[in-house]
């Protein structure tokens, strides 16, 4: 069968498009113009300065000078400092615990997921306000933590007020809160991710553990990161409603509190809010890359579409050798 | 030969149904060590199923399977069976790989970290260095050894199912199960694939490969079994039933796929 009309070889024909030496060149177009972009972007900055202007100008209640006074107060500051821990003690209590409950839901346990779904059921469907009062009162309610058995002396005694402070109850109440609503979060990210990778792990012979911390999880990071990231900046301005435990030391109390006493409330208020774009601002760009991270895998596909060398390999071996019985081809 | 010579899988009287669909009708059949045996049938006709239940991704519903002597998903004392607990059977499955229609490869990992994951996890005292070292090998053994940092959405179909095949090698199984692994790539690309499963046939694997591949079927396959509607419908020599079917059945499927 060596006769077969087999491809001709090599050096004959020249491979398809190395016969010019500069590539094409590009299509040089005029580009399509779009005049009512920038019609409407002058008349945005035109009504921006005017607004700058006339707030600098004529609006003495702003009072630019006592702004720049209080920005970087060091009661102000140290708020500041004291909301920023606020927001990340209790998002990162509310994270753990919401994966925690996310997987509880999804457990084949039905004891299991009902203590989940109460769980939910509680604390999503009361405000956080009610809550923070709550946890404020507890040291009346209980007011010891005893441990032991029912009926008998207990081994441990501590006062509750002793033990928590309004700031460790701050953070309680917020992140428990928090933790309601991540669960469902971290669940629908759970469930974006193809199940043949849960199976592809289990035939594997990876245990529910390793699949879960190795597999599933950082596959749903990708799509609870997004959300994550607005409730996070959401808990930051949530901070400023723990004054119902009482915790008064945060960014929006503590300003109210120095305009209270200057009888200057707008300026005071301009302050926190300079305060809480800024920590949003850097909240941001930590979201950026930590999406980037977790897009590891998925946003690349340069070399696709390039001859690999294996499979240049075989197409030289194909043209080389004469077709014989013993190499019978694959796709039949 | 001599009773030490324990089949690598023995299935008695096999049946699976959800409810009152009933998928598997008593599938009894037996590959030896070292064989190679084809699944071929039109879909929905139970062969993916049979396949997920040799390594307990479906549990058998009645009768027995076992692995190398051992039975799946189950302990036996006595007359008594037992389910075994999810650490048991992860145990079990490691001895089998498994390699999909879809690859399913990790995509957040690369391809060397896809093969090196369960020798790390799993192989305890297993330096990690020595488990990479491994995965190239293995990559190298299916072609990809240049590709081992990419990751699958960088590679293309027969090369993702390839990292899928040498991923399933890395636990060193002495069983391989292959659900329909070219029906989900170009057609230009099921030759690579199907040339790596040659080679690991003729290294001495046993397998069991579900496939409408009836050329891979012919030349490969000790044994080449026909299901349709959830039973054996004809089994035997590849290039016998391949060419001279028994069953009216097999004839009309043969007819469309041929």
């Amino acid at each position: 069968m060596s006769d077969m009309p087999s491809r001709p070889a090599g050096s004959e024909t020249p491979p398809a498009g190395s016969g010019t030496d500069t590539p094409p060149e590009a299509i040089k177009a005029i580009k399509l113009r779009h005049p009512w972009r920038m019609v409407l972007a002058v008349v945005l900055i035109v009504l921006v300065v005017l607004f700058v202007v006339d707030a600098a100008v004529n609006r003495p209640v702003y009072n630019w000078t006592e702004v720049g006074k209080y920005l970087f107060d060091t009661r102000v500051v140290e708020a500041a400092g004291y909301t920023l821990q606020l927001t990340v003690y209790s998002m990162v209590i509310a994270i753990i615990l919401g994966i925690v409950l996310a997987v509880m839901r999804l457990s084949p346990n039905p004891v299991v997921k009902s203590v989940a779904w109460v769980y939910l059921w509680l604390f999503r469907g009361t405000p956080v306000y009610v809550q923070l009062v709550f946890w404020g009162l507890i040291g009346v309610i209980y007011k010891s933590i005893d441990i032991g058995l029912p009926g008998s002396e207990p081994w441990l005694s501590i006062t509750t007020s002793d033990l928590l402070s309004y700031f460790a109850l701050a953070v309680i109440g917020l992140a428990l809160n928090e933790a309601a609503y991540m669960a469902e979060i971290v669940r629908a990210g759970l469930l974006a991710v193809d199940r043949g990778q849960e199976e592809a792990a289990t035939a594997l012979g990876l245990g529910w553990w390793h699949t879960m911390s190795r597999v599933i999880l950082p596959q749903a990071m990708r799509v609870i990161i997004p959300p994550t990231g607005n409730e996070v900046i959401s808990m930051l301005k949530t901070t400023s409603l723990v004054i119902a435990v009482p915790f008064t030391l945060e960014l929006f109390t503590r300003t109210s509190d120095i305009a209270a006493k200057t009888y200057q409330p707008v300026p005071m208020l301009i302050v926190a809010s300079i305060w809480y774009l800024a920590i949003t601002s850097i909240l941001m760009v930590g979201q950026y890359y930590l999406e980037k991270h977790y897009a590891k895998g998925i946003d690349q596909r340069p070399a696709v579409q390039q001859p690999t060398v294996e499979t240049s390999a075989v197409a030289a071996v194909d043209t080389e050798v004469p077709p014989s019985n013993h190499h019978a081809g694959g796709g039949a | 030969m001599n009773a030490a010579e324990t089949p690598m899988v023995k299935a008695e009287a096999v049946s699976k149904s959800y409810g009152s669909n009933t998928v598997l009708r008593s599938i009894s059949l037996e590959v030896k060590r070292g064989e190679v045996l084809c699944l071929v049938g039109p879909s929905g006709s139970g062969k993916s199923t049979f396949l997920r239940c040799i390594n307990h991704l479906e549990t058998v519903s009645t009768g027995r399977l076992s692995v190398d002597g051992q039975l799946v998903g189950y302990r036996q004392h006595g007359d008594k069976i037992y389910e075994l607990h999810p650490k048991e059977a992860a145990k079990q499955r490691r001895d089998i790989g498994m390699v999909f229609q879809r690859f399913n490869l990790f995509p957040h990992m690369t391809a060397v970290e896809n093969v090196m994951l369960a020798p790390t996890l799993l192989k305890k005292g297993l330096p990690k260095s020595q488990a990479k070292a491994r995965a190239l090998e293995l990559l190298a053994r299916v072609g990809l050894a240049e590709r081992s940092d990419y990751y699958p959405s960088q590679l293309s179909g027969g090369q993702q199912q390839r990292v899928a095949i040498a991923r399933a090698l890395a636990m060193e199984p002495k069983l391989m199960l292959f659900d329909e692994p070219t029906s989900a790539l170009d057609p230009e690309l099921v030759g690579e694939v199907l040339e790596v499963m040659k080679e690991l046939a003729k290294s001495g694997m046993t397998m069991i490969v579900v496939t409408h591949e009836m050329g891979f079927a012919r030349e490969v396959a000790d044994t080449l079994v026909f299901m349709d509607g959830g039973v054996v419908v004809e089994s035997g020599d590849p290039r016998e039933v391949l060419s001279n079917p028994q069953h009216q059945r097999t004839k009309a499927f043969l007819s469309k796929v041929l």
